[in-house]
């Protein structure tokens, strides 16, 4: 029998042993549902599979009454443009900032106890000063968003480019390039794969301040939406809610892989090396 | 052309000593070819007539002018490692210097000067035997191929000083005869003055035109740090003998035991 710390699954085995707790847990649900239900059919903490199919049905197939809209659709659409805007800034303030951080001496000594300081805020805790300032719109939710991750997208990056070998900075000088041409040709695009992993990173911090804003001042959204019906109790609507913004962020986290490996395809190589 | 000249120059870190009183003259097309203790100053010596490093006393000339004290185009380096971009391929990573004169803005070449680039850099990579990975990337390729794009990619932008710091210590000793015999057919090709330093004596006993070996002559046990390394011997390669070669190798043992000792 060989050791444990050598004893590799087959990929067959591997994706079996990788879905099993999926299948408990669903299991799990199933049986303390039924158990909770057959004490009392109007329980409404652990719906049925029914009721759950009923409800993603009005959610995600019936328009609203009210506003003619398919509600998860509506949610779903408000939610990602958001996301994509907070995250798409706070991709650009991380590049532009990192980059300029890491390169650059004089940027860094006049900007880093500034952007340190900045990522020590508590993103939340100024929440309300968003709102005064932005208003209960679109704009204080985007710059929650940028308030709660640019900052560490900006600090790995700087941390990324220094990190980038010396010997590759003095040699782009030795073939005459200037700051501005190194910048471009040597640090940009040797940073961008490592920004797309930094983006992935941040998402999920992404998505807690969405929901948290979408929670407080909202019309539509998937966070709007699963505390509005909270009051109600409705679990049947709730965890449909969870499991789809799941599922979105796990399909975010697989593109932005896809997008890496295709539009970088020296970064796997450099990094399976360990020169990179 | 390109002569360096150093006086007295030292280079100290704080308290630590590392170089001291080093005089030198080299005149252009020289092959000079650099060893000493591990530790004793050899990348420094190099980084300083790259103009990375600043010397703390005396003063280093090139052609009579001081040196830039930054790196420039005039002076090529090889590294042991990360001496190429690993996110460009070969062809690239040659067009690189070309592109970069060129285009001061953009940085990048279009059309017909894109085309001349291309080809100049593809003439490059065959004089060192790359043609055929043009279109991989560094990682791809092997140790020795990996050095020969770095020398490519320094030539193409013809410096007059090639600096060379152990480019090929992590090589096969197969490998490293065939680098070495590139080397010098491209060191006469290109009229080049080259500063090459290496960790293996016998090398430097019959490569290039002169041999200069860095080591400690005022050694405190009490303060290792004390007092720096200086050029011990300046050989012209070829008037060196078998005697000769034994006695720098016992001295630069007894540099590197001294240091082990004392640290
Ligand atoms: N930036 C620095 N700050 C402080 N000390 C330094 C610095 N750079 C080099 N040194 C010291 O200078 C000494 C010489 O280093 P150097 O790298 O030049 O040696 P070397 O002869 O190239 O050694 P090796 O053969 O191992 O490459 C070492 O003791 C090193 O610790
Ligand atoms: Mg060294």
């Amino acid at each position: 029998m060989k050791r444990l710390i050598n004893f590799q699954p087959s990929r067959t085995t591997g994706l079996a042993l990788g879905l099993l707790p999926f299948v408990l847990l669903l299991l799990a649900y199933l049986m303390a549902s039924d158990a909770r239900l057959a004490e009392n059919p109007n329980d409404k903490l652990l719906p049925s599979f029914a009721s759950l199919g009923e409800a993603v049905h009005r959610m995600a197939v019936e328009p609203d009454k009210r506003t003619g809209e398919v509600l998860l659709w509506a949610d779903t659409g408000a939610s990602l443009r958001r996301l994509a805007l907070g995250v798409g800034i706070s991709a650009l303030i991380g590049l532009a900032f990192g980059v300029a951080l890491g390169a650059i001496p004089l940027v860094r000594a006049g900007l880093s106890p500034f952007v340190e300081g900045l990522s020590l805020i508590p993103p939340m805790a100024i929440l309300p000063v968003l709102f005064v300032v932005f208003g209960l719109d679109e704009v204080s939710k985007v710059v929650l968003i940028v308030f709660g991750i640019a900052p560490f997208i900006v600090r790995d990056l700087q941390q990324r480019t220094r990190e980038l070998p010396r010997e590759l900075i003095v040699k782009a000088q030795t073939l005459g390039g200037s700051t501005w041409q190194i910048v471009l040709r040597v640090v940009l695009p040797q940073i961008l794969p490592r920004l797309l992993d930094a983006v992935r990173l941040s998402l999920g911090a992404a998505w807690l301040f969405l929901i948290a804003a979408e929670a407080i001042a909202a019309t539509e959204g998937l966070g709007y939406r699963i505390f509005l019906v909270r009051r109600y109790l409705a679990m049947d609507v709730i965890l449909p809610y969870v499991a789809w913004i799941t599922l979105l962020a796990y399909l975010t986290d697989v593109a932005l892989r896809l997008l890496t490996r295709a539009a970088f395809p020296w970064y796997r190589h450099a990094v399976a090396k360990g020169v990179a | 052309m390109s002569r360096v000249a150093l006086r007295n120059v030292w280079k100290e870190y704080g308290d630590h000593v590392v170089l001291e009183r080093l005089n030198l003259q080299v005149e252009a097309g020289e092959f000079c070819t650099l060893v000493g203790a591990s530790g004793c100053g050899k990348t420094t010596f190099l980084r300083m007539l790259l103009g990375e490093e600043e010397p703390t006393r005396g003063g280093i000339t090139l052609d009579g002018e001081p040196l830039p004290a930054e790196p420039g185009p005039d002076r090529g380096i090889v590294f042991q490692r990360y001496s190429v971009f690993p996110h460009l391929t070969v062809l690239k990573n040659v067009m690189l210097g070309l592109e970069l004169r060129a285009a001061p803005l953009s940085g990048h070449l279009l059309g017909a000067g894109r085309r001349r680039a291309r080809e100049e850099a593809r003439e490059m990579l065959a004089a060192v035997g790359l043609e055929h990975a043009r279109d991989q990337y560094p990682a791809q390729l092997s140790g020795g191929m990996q050095q020969r794009l770095a020398l490519a990619q320094s030539l193409v932008v013809h410096p007059r000083i090639l600096l060379l710091d152990e480019p090929f210590g992590a090589l096969d000793p197969g490998i490293r005869s065939d680098m070495h015999r590139l080397v010098l057919d491209l060191w006469a090709r290109h009229g080049l003055t080259v500063f090459m330093i290496t960790h293996d004596l016998k090398e430097g006993f019959y490569l290039g035109t002169r041999l200069l070996v860095f080591d400690k002559v005022r050694h405190d046990p009490q303060a290792p740090q004390a007092y720096g390394a200086t050029i011990t011997y300046d050989l012209p390669v070829g008037a060196t003998d078998r005697g000769l070669y034994e006695t720098i190798r016992a001295d630069v043992r007894k540099t590197e035991t001294d240091a082990a000792v004392a640290a």
